[in-house]
């Protein structure tokens, strides 16, 4: 089928006021989590543009379609960055095509850093969309604190499109890191990672990146703790980790800036599942409780983010949603399929009444159940229908 | 500013109301007695006052959900209300209304060092949570002005930000999870101890939702360890826009200070005179804060002076010691004080971007003559919140509508450049004619379709946030 690439917002507006059928919603089509589901494409590809950029208040606007490579450009040519350091998600989904600003904040997807400086969500100013009624929708601004009526802004971060199509982004940059470095711990255990983790967390060291990958297919375990700032900042606080941690083991530190930069990138776009067969599963749980969620899954193989926080698993292809969230029924947190059969299962359960609320913005932002029907819909939801 | 009338058929079953109310809480939780429902009669906006029917001071989520539900079955409006502490008239009752305060919610549920979170009652106050972790050596990050006083309810209802919120972000950023109960009585559960919630954010829409769209009960928020130190250093300018320019460029040269202050002449000179905190007198003062060790300290100040120094700055002290600290932060924190002596004050919290800032203080300047009335400005630079404080005198006829005037011809010049009316006190009453003029109809439309979905019979709140004449549609077909 074709896919419509609106120019502007108006010709977008247009479009979804007198259409008569679903759409598939995109930006640049690079993550199309849930799988496909029915409808034309509709992309914001033609949508383009940065058209707003202070690097002295830290605001950028775009248009959703602009590439993220360029937004990505543009700030580093002033010494700035998108702090919750967006993963790309074309490695690990087998995806190509170009990664927009707009899919980054529908799909709310934040990096490791997200633990430090916040998400997606968290950087995102104002909005403007258009519903499925058509109508064009402006929310929130262009300056970092804004109460003034309620925050659509969140509520439109991490609705995969479901809610409207955006169509402009205003978001909070911030200055790049002088210096890198990582601080290491080989071949520990699952559960004394994470405690390692948590105890430089709870600490003054402002870490940036909290990680850790377990003995896999290749050796050794390695517990991974990040920190920025000016080399003498960080050379600081490396000391003061090495100290607080030395009863977990040897504690290294490495800060080739390279070496460092790449590794927290590999981390970040989920190398190690790369080219592998098998569902990836993102799931988030309280820290703590992690270690005990991946044991309880043989056959997992798992990637700790964000402390603990934050788990990526590949598990045998086709692998019932049932059997992923089983752990976490007692636990809490959720479970998101990112890789594998598309369809139902892959958006965690909500509670009915939460489930009840979802739907009732849905059926007011999108009425007639244009945009990506199906997609994060709960299983209790279709229970009511 | 007007409100809706009081419903006549909702008063005259005020003894039926009080005695189902009586029915589902203990004795003491239910205030009917007109001479104890005044103490409920306005927050922190004390131009706007109005007894309530009664006012509910539950103990627990499920007497929170049980006076709802009567509420909710006899069609009587709630007004939710933190620690009274808003200054936009978020807690302003209805004569038809049940005031329901958490005051009585104030237990610490769970605190997880491990995690880093803990988990309280809403009826909180801000500076307990931090009170209730600093012995472990954590603190919660968002410090709103009145943080002795306010709630974490109203800090949730109203998004609350503080002075160092442009490294820590504000409520939206360190709220984890909720226990709210809708309007019918239903208990809904938002988040928890990990970082994201499942499906919508809708954590982060009733965040600032004015407590219009669910009553929160109990909350998860983050904590984090405290810094290893802090220090501020104070520049003074002969202009505001020089000032300006090097808020910009400490921006620009990538240091991240963890608050910004800054005053215009007006100020400075109030505080003086009233805490003689030794602030030379010049057009602008900054007061630049960062955090870390000593020598983190030393190397982000020896930045941001370098800078300083670039901009000709008439004044430059570095504190080098705690007590150099508690001196520049001493008139700054003592700024409402000091206008409080003065006369009367409204403080507006409109917010900008950032490289407006001389254009705006300078028009402000000229407004302050246009209305005849003085204004002092003292906000967070970092992040554009401007804090004008005009000074008029309640006591003179015409004096408060001259100041409501000249502050909603500040906040609209705050909307053309880019702004917004409200950067961290919320809309409430005291804002709300003017969000027609932030936004266009159908920006309200939708906001109004949220409040249909958690309250379809628009008793949350109702008169507050959305002009009358925009929600009357909302309202009528609710009743």
């Amino acid at each position: 089928m074709k896919t419509m690439e609106p120019e502007s917002e108006a010709e977008l507006a247009t479009i979804l006021a007198g259409a008569d059928a679903p759409f598939r919603v995109q930006g640049g089509g690079t993550r199309p989590i849930g799988g496909a589901w029915d409808g034309a494409a509709l992309a914001t590809r033609g949508l383009n543009g940065i058209t707003l950029y202070e690097p002295g208040a830290l605001t950028m606007v775009a248009r959703a379609g602009t590439p993220l490579a360029e937004i990505e450009a543009t700030l580093a040519a002033e010494g700035q960055r998108l702090a919750f350091e967006p993963m790309d998600h074309r490695g690990v989904l087998g995806t190509t095509g170009e990664p927009t600003i707009g899919g980054v904040f529908a799909a709310n997807v934040s990096g490791p850093r997200r633990i430090q400086a916040g998400a997606a969500r968290d950087f995102l100013l104002g909005v403007r969309f258009v519903d499925g009624r058509g109508q064009v929708i402006s929310n929130g601004g262009r300056v970092m604190k804004n109460v003034t009526g309620y925050d659509l802004v969140k509520l439109m971060a991490g609705s995969f499109g479901t809610l409207g199509v955006l169509t402009e982004l205003s978001f909070k940059v911030l200055p790049g890191a002088k210096s890198a470095g990582t601080v290491e711990i080989a071949g520990l255990d699952d559960a004394s990672a994470i405690a390692a983790l948590s105890r430089a967390l709870a600490s003054p060291c402002e870490v940036s990146g909290a990680a850790h990958l377990p003995a896999g297919r290749d050796g050794t375990a390695r517990t991974l703790i990040r920190l920025e700032g000016s080399q003498a900042s960080v050379a600081y606080r490396a000391g003061l980790l090495q100290e607080a941690l030395a009863r977990f083991g040897e504690v290294g530190f490495d800060h080739d800036g390279d070496a460092v930069a790449g590794l927290w990138r590999d981390l970040r776009d989920l190398k190690p599942f790369h080219g592998r067969e098998g569902d990836v599963w993102r799931l988030s749980v309280k820290p703590s409780d992690a270690p005990g969620i991946v044991a309880a899954l043989p056959g997992a193989e798992a990637i700790y983010d964000w402390g603990g926080g934050l788990v990526w698993l590949l598990v045998p292809r086709g692998t019932a949603p049932a059997t992923v969230r089983a752990p976490l029924a007692a636990a809490g947190g959720h479970a998101t399929r990112i890789r594998g059969e598309s369809g139902e299962g892959t958006f965690h359960p909500l509670p009915a009444p939460v489930a009840a609320l979802q739907e009732g913005l849905r059926r007011k932002f999108d009425p007639r159940g244009l945009l990506n029907p199906g997609l994060m819909d709960s299983p209790a939801q279709m229970a009511s229908d | 500013m007007d409100m809706p009338p009081p419903n006549p058929a909702i008063l005259a079953r005020k003894a039926e109301l009080v005695a189902s109310l009586n029915r589902v809480l203990p004795d003491a939780a239910v205030i009917s007695d007109p001479a104890e429902t005044r103490a409920y009669e306005c927050d922190a906006l004390t131009a706007y006052k109005c007894p309530p029917l009664a006012v509910v001071l539950p103990g627990s989520t499920q007497e929170v959900a049980a006076a709802l539900r009567i509420c909710h079955e006899m069609g009587v409006p709630v007004v939710p209300r933190g620690a009274g502490t808003s200054l936009a008239g978020g807690a302003l009752p209805s004569a038809d209304s049940v005031i329901l305060g958490v005051a009585r919610l104030t237990e610490v549920l769970e605190t997880d060092y491990e995690n880093r979170f803990i988990r309280v009652q809403s009826g909180r106050t801000n500076l307990s949570v931090t009170g209730a972790v600093e012995a472990e050596g954590f603190f919660y990050a968002p410090d709103p002005s009145s943080q002795l006083a306010c709630a974490i309810a109203g800090n949730i209802a109203m998004n609350s930000g503080g002075a160092h919120c442009l490294k820590y972000g504000v409520t939206t950023n360190n709220l984890m999870g909720v226990t709210m109960v809708l309007m019918d009585g239903t208990v809904v559960e938002l988040g928890g101890a990990h970082l994201d919630a499942a499906g919508y954010d809708l954590l982060g829409l009733i965040c600032g939702s004015e407590g219009q769209l669910g009553v929160v009960t109990e909350a998860t928020l983050r904590i984090l360890h405290k810094p290893e130190g802090a220090r501020p250093v104070l520049i003074g300018f002969d202009s505001n826009e020089v000032a300006g320019h090097c808020v910009s460029d400490i921006i620009k040269a990538g240091v991240l200070p963890v608050a910004i202050e800054f005053m215009d002449r007006p100020c400075i000179r109030a505080c003086e005179a009233f805490a003689g905190a030794g602030y030379p007198d010049c057009e602008a003062l900054l007061i630049v804060e960062v955090e870390g060790s000593d020598a983190e300290i030393d190397e982000q100040l020896e930045t941001i002076i370098e800078i300083a120094r670039a901009h000709d700055p008439v004044e430059l002290r570095q504190s080098t010691s705690p007590e150099e600290s508690a001196r520049i932060w001493l008139g700054r924190k003592s700024a409402f004080g000091a206008m409080g002596q003065i006369n009367d004050y409204m403080c507006l919290d409109g917010t900008i971007p950032v490289s407006q800032l001389p254009h705006v203080l300078k028009r402000i300047g000229e407004m302050s003559g246009e209305f005849g009335l003085d204004v002092a400005n003292v906000f967070h630079a970092g992040d554009g919140n401007m804090h004008p404080l005009i000074l008029f005198d309640a006591n003179k006829p015409g004096d408060l509508e001259r100041c409501e005037a000249f502050g909603a011809a500040i906040l609209k010049l705050c909307v053309e450049v880019g702004g917004c009316l409200t950067g961290e006190h919320g809309v409430g009453i005291e804002k709300r004619d003017l969000m027609i003029d932030q936004y266009a109809p159908e920006d309200l439309e939708i906001q109004m379709a949220v409040k249909d979905v958690f309250d379809p019979g628009w008793l949350l709140n109702p008169a507050k946030v959305f002009p009358l004449q925009s929600s009357a549609a909302h309202r009528d077909a609710a009743a």
